[in-house]
Order: C-alpha cells, then structure tokens, then sequence
C-alpha cells in the first residue's frame, strides 16, 4: 500500500467570492521511502498540494490517503495528532522556535509526542550530529546562519520518526554550498533510515537529487518521472 | 517546555514587556500607595480620636446623653469604676464630671464643654497630657488649673498664666462663674476638639458646682489595644447586665460614640477598592493590547507549531503563561517598590504640613503614617493576575483562530 494517495483532488480558494482553482483533479501515489520533487511554475499549485499532502488543509473535493486514512474523517483534533505521528515538514523560512535551542528545538516535537526527557535529548543530539551542527546545539536560531537553520529544522522534523516529511521550498533561502550540503543530509537520510521526502521546488539542485519528479501546472499534473539509480 | 517558550518570549521584545511590566507595576503601586495613605489617614484619625477626645468606651446615664444635664450622673460611680478595672486588658478608667459652659476672657466669649477629671487617672485614658506646646498638665497641688486648646486660646486671646471665665449651671440650678489659671495649653490635630473643650480638676468643678467630688456623669475607659474593643464590650455587658437592662447606664465604644468615624473607615476601603478597579480596568486593556499584538506578530510561528502537532490547548496555554508571567512579573517588582514606599512612609511619615491647617480643621493630622492590610497586598496581586489571565483570553482565541497552511505563509 502506498504511504500516500491522493485521489481526484480539487482545492477552490474564495469558493463565494472569486473563485480560484489551485488543484484541478490530482491524483497521485507516493511510495515509502521516496525522494520525490514536486516542480512547476510559480502558482501551480505546488504548495497547495503540499499542503494537502501534509495534512495542514483539506481538499474542496477528492479524497487524501495517508497509509489507509482518510484525512477527511478525521477532526481538527485528530488531524493535529495525526501530524504529529506521521508528518515531518521542512519550511522555506526554516521556522524553528526563536527562542529555543537547537536541541531544543529538535526535543520540542518529541515532547509533544510525550517522548521520556532521557530519551528525547538523547535523540536530539543524535539527529544534530547526524546533520552536522553538533557543536552549535545550545545555539539559538538568530545565532545560526541560514544554512544550519535549515539542518535543525530537519533534524526536528525526523526526530519525531514522522512516516514522511513535506519540505516546501526547503533550499530557497540557501546559498548553493549550504543547499548541497543539506540536499545532502536529506539524501543520506533517506539512504539510512529510509525517511520518505516530499519537496516543492524550483531548485534545479533539488530536483537532480530527486528520485522522482512530478511537475504540475494550473493545479494539474502533467509530468511524472522516475529517475532510478539515483 | 511550555514554560520555557512562554517565559522566554517575555523578553523578545523588551521594551513592550518593559512597558507592561511598568504600567502593572504603577498601577499596583498606585493602587497600594493610595490605599496606605488612605489607610494612614483614617488610622491616625481614629487613634487620635480615641488617644485624645472619647477613648475607647464611655458610660453614661442614658438622660445625661439626651439632654447634658449633670444630675443625671452615674449611678454608684466608685463602685461601678471598680468593677470595670477587674476587666483585664483594660489600661486606664478616668470618672469624669462633663457639662456645658460658657468661657470668657476679658474680650471674647465662647461655648465649651468643661470637663472636671483626675490628673492621675485621666493620664491612664487620654494623650492630651502629652500634647502640652506651652506650660503642663493639670496637677492637684494647684488650685484651679486648667488646660485648654490652642485653638481656643486664640479664639480668646488667652495666653499662659491668664484667667479663663467659665460660666456654667450648678447642682441647684443657678448660674456660676468660677475662674481658672491657664497651666498649659495643649493641641490635638482636631481644631474642632481644641476650640471646644476644657480640661480641671474635677475637685475645683466640684467645690464650684457643689456635686460631690466622688460623683461623674462620664466613665472613659481606655483598653490597652484598640482591637480589644468588642470583647471589652462584652464584659462589660456582662457587668452591668441589670444597670443596662434598667437604663440606669449606658455603655457605647468609640464607633458609637462617633459613628461618623466607623463609615469614614468603611467609605475609605470603598475609595481603595473603587482606585484599584480602576487602575484594574486600565490594565485589561494594556494587557489585551499587547497579547494582541503579540499573537499577530508571531502568526506565522503560531501556524508553524500547529503545523508540527501542537494541540490548540497547548497553544492556549502558551499564550496564558506568558500572560501570567507578564503579570506575575510586574505585580512582584510593583509589590516590591509598594512595600518599600507603604514602609518608609509608615516610619517617616508622609509630610502634608503645607495644607496642614485645612487638615487640622477636619481632624487630620499633617503627617500620615501610611498602613496597607497583607491582605490588600495579596488582593491586588491576585486580581491583576485574574485580570491579566481573563484580557489574555480573547487574543489566545485569536490565535485558535489561525488557519496553519494560512498562517506560515503569512508575512511579518
């Protein structure tokens, strides 16, 4: 069974108003360890896809699956839970709590999941060192460059052992040696704990690294391909 | 780690949290600094009044209160002055002979109450021996002393030394003036008091009016603390259980004798209570204000934790912490700087001697010891922290609001 299926998704944006059409009928299927790029001009519909995918807003019309769920039985509440046991996210603007820690930062989630203090931090620090910044984990976000930011936004969003993580535009705000290097942790990631990826882009960078590339337009897909060997 | 998350956002951004934490800590300075004034105005008002003008019980002949006619004195007044001093906690009891007169120098006259008493026993009621300013106290190795007010003094244009005219009603009925030798002249913060009332011997009075020395239409009595009052009062019921049932006396404390000062107490807790509504009010607004706008400013990291999973109870609470911390932290620094003020001016006092003449007037002294009750310490420290968790209620339902897709996107 897939991880994810989306079948026959719409999203209607001002459905009273102006209507604006971001999906147009999407389905899609997303397999268990993936490393899958989700590419398109601004205003395709990427984000709204994500979103979707992620469980953060629901379909106007279709039915989203996430390993046998359907996200749209499930209550606020329930949706909220949901996310936190099954979804990691990765955002452009790294989003970490400013006024926590790197390690804290990357415990928050696993507090939330009512993880043992011992063996949250425990693995915190694991996953900070796994994505490099061992040494800055008493930093706060403000005291880390764009770059590390963006490691312990991954490392907080593996921590929770999530079945897959969204990252919408994780490399945007990236200069091209820090995006390397966390396309990089990402891959070695996927490599080693199997962690299913979901990534929106317009990076190039992202989307060589990607095993699978799935290309939208006007809420649409229009292209899926698969890139073995990767 | 919610704790931590709200307490630390207290400080990022400084000076709004500074400006909050200021405008609770005023407010609450405010509110306790003019509840201690108020406080120290009304203490000093009572304790003057019963230290200097009507003790802490009276009794008297119940005709004596009606019309002031000194026949209807007290009923077996030396052995009723024995049963009230085995009270225990009881400092002083003083008989007294009261009645109207008229008092005269060689230019003026004026209406006074002169008050026959025993030097030694009225020291043990009253403090006015000890607000002699010019000469001293009555003594019974003189003949015809007498004390009277400064304010009255003037009126008459009397000094010390001088002869004061006293003309009043003797036991038969008949007009009397007898003369008394100013020994001291005394001031009380109660110009009313000063104007009005003089001090002899009650031997003099006596050989004047011709009751005898061992008779008195007044008992003040004296407790050794003001709190005494009511179980003083109880006892004394219960001595003078068949006189009072007979109306032969009647026994009142101070409130009683002066209910005027028993509402003014009420009417200045009322004043506290209204002040620190009001500060209160002011502060709702403050606080909503700022959790307003720290809700809107942190959109986008509200949306992000409702994105991660963090329930909307959490985020609730979030938001109630740091409220509470706010508040917390302000009402601490604002009881802090309050204990220090209520304490200094309780030591020094508070100096109001630039309107001292219009407080005199009303019986006020012009230095005010300030007093603040615990309880009014604790009272507007839980209040303002209630009132601060109910202003943080509707921003934190603002924030529940918040649609997470929406809100990361959101720009700040």
């Amino acid at each position: 069974m897939s991880i994810i299926e989306a079948k026959n998704i719409y999203k209607v944006y001002n459905e009273t108003k102006v209507p604006v059409n971001a999906l147009n009928g999407v389905d899609l299927k997303i397999e268990e360890g993936e490393f899958t790029a989700i590419v398109g001009p601004s205003g395709s519909g990427k984000t709204t896809l994500l979103n979707i995918l992620g469980g953060l807003d629901l379909p106007s019309k279709g039915d989203i699956f996430i390993e046998g769920t359907n996200l749209k039985d499930l209550s606020s509440r329930q949706l909220i839970n949901f996310r936190l046991h099954n979804i990691g996210f990765v955002f452009q603007s790294y989003n970490l709590i400013p006024v926590l820690t790197a390690k804290e930062n990357t415990e928050f989630i696993l507090e939330l999941q009512k993880v043992p203090k011992k063996e949250r931090m425990q693995k915190a620090l694991e996953l900070l060192e796994a994505v490099g910044i061992a040494d800055k984990v008493d930093h706060k976000p403000g005291q880390l460059s764009g770059g590390q930011q963006q490691r312990v936004a991954v490392a907080r969003a593996l921590a929770s052992q999530p079945r897959f993580i969204i990252a919408d535009e994780p490399t945007a705000n990236l200069d091209s040696r820090s995006t390397n290097e966390l396309l990089e942790i990402m891959a070695e990631m996927n490599r080693k704990y199997h962690s299913t990826f979901i990534f929106a882009t317009h990076d190039q960078r992202v989307m060589d690294k990607a095993h699978r590339i799935v290309t939208i337009d006007d809420g649409k897909i229009i292209g899926d391909e698969t890139f073995k060997g990767r | 780690m919610l704790f931590a998350i709200a307490w630390r956002n207290l400080w990022r951004n400084k000076l709004r949290s500074a400006i909050i934490f200021t405008s609770i800590a005023v407010g609450i300075i405010g509110s306790v600094v003019s509840d201690g004034f108020m406080s120290g105005m009304t203490d000093q008002r009572v304790n003057a009044a019963i230290a200097n003008e009507v003790s802490d019980i009276q009794i008297h002949n119940p005709a004596f209160l009606l019309n002031g006619e000194m026949q209807y004195q007290i009923p077996d007044a030396g052995q009723s002055l024995k049963k009230i001093e085995s009270i225990p906690d009881i400092k002083g009891v003083s008989l007294r002979m009261k009645t109207s007169a008229m008092a005269a120098s060689a230019n003026s006259g004026a209406g006074i109450t002169i008050l026959g008493v025993n030097p030694a026993a009225e020291r043990k009621v009253s403090n006015l021996h000890a607000l002699i300013i010019e000469g001293k106290y009555l003594s019974v190795k003189e003949k015809n002393p007498t004390v009277i007010g400064q304010k009255l003094a003037h009126k008459l244009n009397l000094e010390l030394g001088d002869r004061l005219i006293v003309t009043l009603t003797d036991s038969s009925g008949t007009i009397t003036s007898g003369a008394f030798r100013i020994v001291g002249i005394f001031k009380t913060a109660n110009d009313r008091f000063d104007v009005a009332n003089v001090f002899v011997n009650k031997k003099d009075l006596s050989n004047l009016i011709g009751y005898p020395a061992n008779t008195g239409d007044e008992i003040a009595i004296r407790l050794k603390t003001n709190n005494q009052t009511p179980e003083a009062m109880k006892a004394l019921h219960h001595i003078f259980q068949n006189e009072i049932q007979n109306k032969e006396i009647v026994v009142r404390s101070w409130d009683q004798i002066q209910p005027l000062l028993k509402s003014m107490i009420s009417m200045m807790d009322y004043f506290s209570y209204i002040f620190l509504f009001i500060i209160l009010a002011a502060l709702a607004f403050a606080i909503i204000n700022t959790m307003l706008m720290a809700v809107m400013e942190r959109t986008r990291e509200i949306g992000m934790l409702m994105a991660l999973g963090m329930n909307k109870r959490k985020i609730f609470s979030m938001i109630m912490l740091e409220t509470i911390f706010l508040s917390i932290v302000g009402a601490v620094l604002g009881l802090l700087i309050s204990i220090f003020v209520i304490n200094h001016y309780a030591t020094y006092g508070f100096d109001l001697s630039s309107v001292a003449k219009g407080l005199n007037y009303i019986g006020y002294s012009s230095r005010i010891f300030f007093r603040v009750n615990t309880n009014f310490y604790v009272m507007s420290m839980v209040l303002v922290v209630l009132i601060a968790v109910l202003s943080s209620i509707s921003p934190a339902l603002k924030a529940l609001k918040l649609q997470p897709a929406k809100a990361i996107r959101e720009d700040i």
